[in-house]
């Protein structure tokens, strides 16, 4: 585990050198879309060029953003002239909230999904089961979102169509405005895990070990949910853990389509806008938190297989 | 303030005078029509002075500043709240005690807020929407002609990219022209709702030359323009289209119908920041630019048109034009500068340094409980005499 978490802290300077530099690439000057219709005046060009530091060197601005962050200071939004951590504070608990909601989901739909369809293999249970798993994983979200809210908004007016309430502050309002939203999000997901949980079932159920459970006459029911689903489910976490990291990300297209003011519309409009300290701050803490979710699967692994616990 | 990127819109002012508490003197460095339309836009927006001092550059996070409502909130992208401001001097013409503005890019999205009831008002409304909401009881529509502009701006002399047809040659652009029917293009794009125009400025501002109207389209005309030009056929354009949706269609119409006369139009559509960054390199042939528009005419045009000029990207240069835009800068006069920008047109429609295609409007959709929506053109919405019944 110690080896695991010294890793961490190469990987994070590399990806905050990629970012960084992989932005400069991008077309697109900061100083002329800051600027505006303003653009073509080359005093407020020079300006703002002054002002972000856009006029030193390319390793003296890294050098420069890096030694803050090192310091706990992320820079503040060239653009809404925020401090970019306060706003990553306030964005990161509502896409938290979404990314967690849809993985309930997924997890909700897809395991048991998955495991029915291993079971009852080659039924019309497993054949549905594949369906609706294969709908799942081609329906585009912003479509199927927005489908969602003609439907249960717009025509059977259940729940608000778009917007976002914090838990704290009405948690009834909260789940309201974020359950369509993650159902969306955790759609996709649903139909990855429930195929990944079929197959890793089916290769269970066909080991010694459950055989053996079957020959000492255990009933079917606790064969398969502890002694085939308990080994089934490393795979599972693998994949879970690498999808944790995509809900994260994934969760654009869903925040825009829902006007959740969320971590993904926030490093959206920030790529848009070439708002340079937003993208690095939002980039170096998804890449914390996908780093930190890969080891909580290393930690998962050991306690659902007792084989990896001295390893 | 010092780090408003409006300054240079005021930077005709030379000093501002007390004549007594409630008057002030603007002295100006030279005669400066535009100045009071520029007043009348952000760069005229009244700050409270203390609040202005003690805020610096973090003023935009709690603007103190003068109207009906004061600011209360705002939370990033999201939503800004206001709330009826008690002292202000109109106030009985003040209806509402609160309003939220909430951003949603989408406009299936904010239609479908309206619909559901979660939005009182929505602007911008995409044409295609307005039958929809016409047809709901519950619903109604504004519109209006906004102050701006829709144009393919043509790369002359902005580096090795304009030494093509389009850009060396009058009758490329003229036969590129003749080939436009700007009518079917707003409405295969915009349900007909926008107006077709071959002006800087809209139809319904006193700066608009009533003369000069857009042409109707003619193939012929196109052809032997491109004829007497001696290029070779079929004439390679490319054109540079910021990546919206709708933008991207009339693209394709006009790639149709130049197509039929000659051309052979490829689109580069591009991510919008990276197209602006694009045309101001000269990394461009024609591009398809959007102007908001400003309400004195000199905004819409001597930025674009004058030699050197700020946002002259397709560095055109005329120096009869130059002294046409100088001289109606000069002139208060409405009529009078209008006359100037009559002898202006035929020299611009000539050269064609930019094809205006159409002006736009802004389409709002409210609930039949909001009352007393006025829509301005310039897109700012005014919350004096609004009211919402319950």
């Amino acid at each position: 585990l110690k080896s695991r978490l010294l890793q961490v802290l190469p990987t994070l300077l590399l990806v905050s050198i990629l970012v960084f530099s992989l932005q400069q690439l991008m077309p697109g000057d900061p100083a002329t879309i800051l600027a505006g219709e303003e653009r073509g005046d080359p005093v407020v060009l020079q300006q703002i060029r002054n002002e972000l530091w856009l006029d030193r060197s390319i390793p003296v601005q890294y050098l420069h953003w890096i030694g803050n962050v090192l310091r706990g200071d992320f820079g503040t939004s060239w653009r809404i002239r925020q401090p970019v951590l306060q706003l990553i504070l306030t964005k990161l608990p509502v896409t938290l909230q979404l990314g967690g909601m849809a993985f309930v989901f997924a997890m909700l739909i897809g395991v048991p999904a998955g495991i029915l369809a291993a079971v009852k293999r080659d039924t019309v249970w497993d054949h549905i089961a594949n369906g609706v798993g294969l709908a799942g994983l081609s329906t585009p979200n912003f479509w199927l979102g927005i489908m969602l809210i003609l439907l249960v908004s717009v025509n059977l007016g259940w729940l608000p169509p778009s917007g976002y309430v914090p838990l704290g502050e009405d948690w009834r309002m909260s789940l309201a405005t974020t359950i369509m939203p993650a159902f969306v999000l955790g759609n996709a997901i649903a139909a990855i895990l429930m195929r990944h949980t079929r197959s890793a079932m089916l290769t269970a159920m066909s080991e010694d070990y459950v055989r053996t459970a079957r020959a000492k006459g255990l009933p079917e029911r606790r064969v398969v949910l502890v002694h085939a689903l308990r080994n089934a489910l490393v795979p599972v976490i693998t994949l879970g853990a690498l999808e944790l990291g995509t809900l994260l990300s994934g969760a654009v297209l869903t925040e825009q389509v829902f006007s959740v003011p969320g971590f993904g519309k926030l490093v959206v409009d920030a790529v848009f806008n070439r708002d340079y300290p937003v993208v690095q701050g939002v980039v170096l803490v998804t890449a914390t938190l996908y780093v930190g979710l890969n080891v909580l699967a290393d930690l998962l692994y050991r306690a659902v297989n007792p084989r990896l616990r001295g390893a | 303030m010092k780090t408003s990127f409006r300054r240079p819109e005021i930077g005709s002012i030379e000093k501002v005078e007390v004549v007594d508490p409630l008057t002030i003197k603007l002295l100006l460095k030279e005669p400066f029509s535009p100045l009071l339309a520029q007043l009348t836009d952000r760069a005229g927006m009244m700050l409270a002075p203390k609040a202005t001092e003690a805020a610096g550059d973090k003023f935009g996070l709690h603007p103190v500043c003068a109207g009906p409502y004061k600011f209360a909130e705002r939370i990033q992208q999201d939503r800004i709240v206001v709330e009826k401001f008690a002292d202000y001097w109109n106030k009985a013409n003040v209806f509402i005690d609160k309003i939220t503005y909430l951003p949603i890019v989408d406009s299936t999205v904010r239609l479908a807020n309206l619909r559901s009831g979660g939005l009182d008002l929505i602007e911008r409304v995409a044409p295609s929407d307005m039958a929809a909401i016409k047809s709901d009881g519950k619903l109604a529509t504004t519109r209006i002609t906004e102050l701006g502009y829709q144009g393919i701006t043509i790369n002359l002399g902005n580096g090795p990219r304009a030494q093509k047809p389009l850009g060396q040659d009058s009758r490329v652009r003229r036969a590129f022209e003749a080939a436009l029917d700007r009518q079917a293009m707003v409405d295969v794009v915009y349900a007909g709702l926008f107006t077709p125009s071959v002006q800087a400025v809209p139809q319904t501002s006193p700066f608009y030359v009533p003369d000069v109207k857009p042409p109707g389209r003619d193939l012929a005309k196109a052809k032997a323009l491109l004829k007497e030009a001696g290029v070779t056929l079929p004439v390679q354009v490319t054109l540079t289209v910021p990546n919206n949706p709708d933008i991207r269609q009339m693209a394709e119409v006009i790639q149709a119908m130049t197509g039929e006369a000659g051309f052979d139009v490829k689109l580069n559509v591009m991510e919008f920041a990276s197209s602006l960054d694009a045309e101001t390199r000269g990394d461009f042939e024609a591009y398809m630019l959007q102007w908001s528009g400003r309400v004195d005419a000199d905004g819409n045009m001597t930025q674009f048109f004058r030699t050197g000029a700020s946002n002259n990207h397709q560095k055109y240069s005329n120096p009869a034009v130059d002294a046409l835009l100088d001289r109606a800068r000069a002139t208060s006069e409405v009529a009078e500068r209008r006359s100037i920008y009559a002898q202006m047109w035929p020299l611009l429609r000539q050269d064609l340094p930019i094809i205006y295609l159409y002006s736009q409007k802004n389409l709002a959709g409210m609930s039949i409980r909001v009352g007393g929506f006025r829509p301005v053109p310039d897109g700012m919405i005014r919350l004096q005499g609004l009211t919402l019944t319950p």
